[in-house]
């Protein structure tokens, strides 16, 4: 399994690319600044969010009761699901019990996190993503890049490359409008035969047991009122106490996330409509093991927006895929090593720990100080490089003494004088791509005992 | 007024004259300066790397070091971050504490503490201002452009005072140049390729030096710039505010 330092290695071998990728991302995080900037009051608000999620966490187990209990009361039916194999069974026992072997699916990070699609396929159901970016992204048999916008590592003639392979597009077509066009005409079908829908939840309400789903193109309206039963999936930390402080997040959600003031479609649900089935999964899967662990916390007051992937200049020059994890980027690298610490210990460090994502995180997670802390637990563990576990022992040792200090560095100079052959080669990943500094005759210490002393 | 002048490790061994700089900026201003011999590093290498608890060496020493001094000056904000943020000492926690609160990254020394309005140094050059991210967002020595926040810079404040300098525009102010740290060895790719936009963004905007407040993002972009054949030059903004002179090591 190759790590978020050898994925973006490959996705660095073409550099123009890169350079693509850099700029799109960039272009977002500009107009996320250009929308944020035009409220004076916007840090007010991301402050009123953060203590708005503070409060639900500290209660949280109270207020997903009341949830349940005014869902239950407005007709819904309420799973709880410990992790993501108990979402998965839950969601295909609804669909087994109606005889469905279809249904269509709007935008859900929740189900990537559950590999629900997978799931589903080798039960033999057929899953169709609805949201434009998720459908490329499952026709190309990739997961998605970025949470919000699931082929931004697609080019557009990629994408009318691979809408000509399963949509009968023209071949070599790449006009958005007509690839769109292709695709509404391809989901009209869909959305039209399936009797089952599935939507992920932005805002769930516990005052009122409603839930909120936010979407640009409005797919997941579509898919829900065609069908006869609608499965909602929800993390247990998407609450907030009541519908008034969606005032607080749905003026933060989009701004933050495209630079949007609003997404096209903040649709409520509260109850079905006569003679369709409503159902809500609330999903665990290791949220309540972050939410014990007081240095992580604050990670699950996440809405989902993307602006610290596309602030992040790391993620902007290495891709999403290279998280190797359904929520790449700042905010995925803070959650994925609570789910296996092993499988994800490379991702707190594919950071310089700039600090870009926490200035703008919505809901004011610190971001880059949890990926410091979470460094410290990975390293505590066992899930460090064995390796640099022996270097950085030599290095503290060093600096631990003045005396080996100053021969380590009076040594050190010399070789890069007389030496640079040792220092500026190949196995030095420094010199790849960049000189070493120009070694001086004395250190400043050095001069200082001869000059002040 | 003494201050105990820290000098990180990779600054006392490779850029000798940037520390000569602040030396001699501190002692033109009239602050009676003390340099503990026996300083090495704050211990952040070990400690970004996960590695905290092997820094209590350094800690330890940090402490015996700089504890006497009514502040402690640094020209490095990332140097000084870290012991703003993490120093702790087995024996005197307060005196660790104490540190903690007084010590001060140059360029917000001279503009908070001495509150300076003028300097006699000239500069007549194109300057390139990098803003490095632990002193700017971590020390706030300047706005960020994430916040809907009204802009200031100490840097540039400083900068102002030197005659002749032109401080270009950059298309991005407060990006990343992709050090961090052993991310540079670790994440090599992906640390190049931001060191490379980075420079590059200087380099387009007409700079004929950068300059920043951190000399390893300084170090990192000249490692750049020099496998470039560039002629554009980094310098340490210590320097530029000392008014430099010929290369003194």
């Amino acid at each position: 399994m190759k790590d978020h330092a050898a994925l973006s290695e490959a996705f660095n071998k073409d550099e123009q690319r890169v350079n693509w990728h850099d700029e799109t991302l960039w272009w977002v995080r500009q107009k996320r600044d250009k929308a944020s900037h035009q409220i004076p009051d916007w840090e007010e608000l991301r402050e009123a969010a953060s203590q708005i999620k503070h409060n639900v966490l500290s209660d949280l187990g109270n207020y997903l009761e009341q949830f349940e209990k005014q869902a239950i009361n407005n007709g819904i039916s309420v799973h709880w699901a410990a992790d993501a194999k108990e979402h998965n069974d839950i969601v295909h026992g609804i669909l087994k019990r109606h005889g469905i072997t279809q249904m269509v699916k709007s935008k859900s990070m929740l189900t990537e996190e559950c590999h629900l699609n997978h799931f589903l396929e080798e039960q033999g159901i057929n899953v169709v993503d609805s949201d434009l970016g998720e459908l490329i992204v499952q026709l190309a048999k990739e997961p998605p890049s970025h949470i919000v916008l699931p082929c931004i590592h697609k080019k557009k003639e990629e994408i009318g490359d691979i809408f000509h392979e399963h949509l009968g597009s023209e071949k070599g077509e790449s006009d958005p409008q007509i690839l769109t066009e292709t695709a509404r005409i391809h989901l009209r079908n869909t959305f039209l035969t399936r009797r089952a829908a599935l939507t992920g939840v932005n805002f769930a309400v516990a005052e009122t047991g409603e839930f909120v789903v936010c979407t640009n193109e409005g797919n997941a309206d579509m898919g829900a009122h065609l069908s006869d039963v609608h499965i909602a999936s929800m993390g247990i930390e998407k609450l907030i106490p009541q519908r008034k402080h969606l005032s607080v997040f749905l003026r933060l959600l989009t701004r933050s996330a495209t630079g949007q003031p609003i997404t096209t479609y903040s649709s409520h649900f509260k109850r079905p409509r006569p003679g369709q089935e409503m159902h809500i999964v609330l999903v665990d899967n290791g949220r309540s093991i972050q939410l014990g662990r007081e240095d992580f916390r604050n990670s699950l007051k996440c809405i989902r927006c993307g602006a610290c992937m596309n602030t992040c200049p790391v993620y902007r020059r290495s891709g999403g895929h290279s998280y190797h994890t359904a929520v790449a980027g700042p905010i995925g690298s803070i959650l994925a090593p609570n789910l296996d610490m092993k499988q994800y210990a490379d991702l707190p460090f594919a950071s310089t720990l700039c600090g870009s994502c926490t200035n703008v995180c919505p809901v004011k997670i610190d971001i880059h100080d949890q990926l410091y802390k979470w460094r410290q637990v990975i390293i505590k563990e066992g899930y460090g490089d064995k390796k640099k576990a022996t270097a950085m022992q030599a290095m503290a040792y060093t600096l631990s003494s003045p005396k080996v200090y100053r021969i380590a560095g009076k040594a050190g100079r010399l070789v890069m004088k007389y030496a640079p052959f040792a220092v500026n080669n190949s196995l030095n990943p420094w010199y790849k791509q960049r000189d070493m500094p120009e070694p001086p005759k004395e250190s400043f210490g050095e001069w200082y005992k001869k000059n002040r002393s | 007024m003494r201050v105990g002048l820290f000098i990180p490790c990779y600054v006392d061994q490779f850029y000798p004259n940037a520390a000569i700089a602040t030396l001699e900026l501190l002692e033109k201003l009239g602050v009676e300066v003390g340099y503990p011999a026996r300083q090495t590093c704050c211990g952040q290498p070990m400690a970004n790397s996960g590695y905290e608890h092997l820094t209590d060496g350094c800690n330890e020493l940090f402490v015996d070091n700089f504890a006497e001094y009514e502040y402690v000056v640094s020209p490095s904000g990332s140097c000084t971050l870290h012991i703003k943020e993490h120093l702790h000492t087995h024996n005197d926690e307060q005196k660790a504490l104490g540190i903690r609160k007084k010590i001060y990254e140059l360029t917000e020394f001279l503009t908070d503490i001495l509150k300076i309005e003028k300097l006699d140094a000239s500069f007549p050059h194109r300057v390139g201002l990098h803003q490095s991210c632990h002193g700017q967002r971590g020390l706030k020595l300047a706005q960020m452009t994430e916040l809907t926040a009204n802009p200031f810079s100490k840097p540039v404040t400083l900068l102002n005072m030197v005659k002749g300098v032109e401080i270009v525009p950059l298309n991005r102010p407060d990006e990343c140049c992709g050090f961090g740290g052993t991310f540079c060895v670790a994440e090599e790719a992906v640390s190049a390729k931001m060191g490379k936009d980075r420079v590059a963004d200087h380099i387009q905007n007409g700079a004929e030096y950068i300059t920043a407040a951190d000399l390893s993002c300084l170090m990192h972009m000249e490692g750049i710039l020099r496998r470039l054949k560039s002629p554009v030059k980094v310098i340490h903004i210590a320097e530029i505010l000392n008014g430099v002179k010929e290369t003194v090591v």
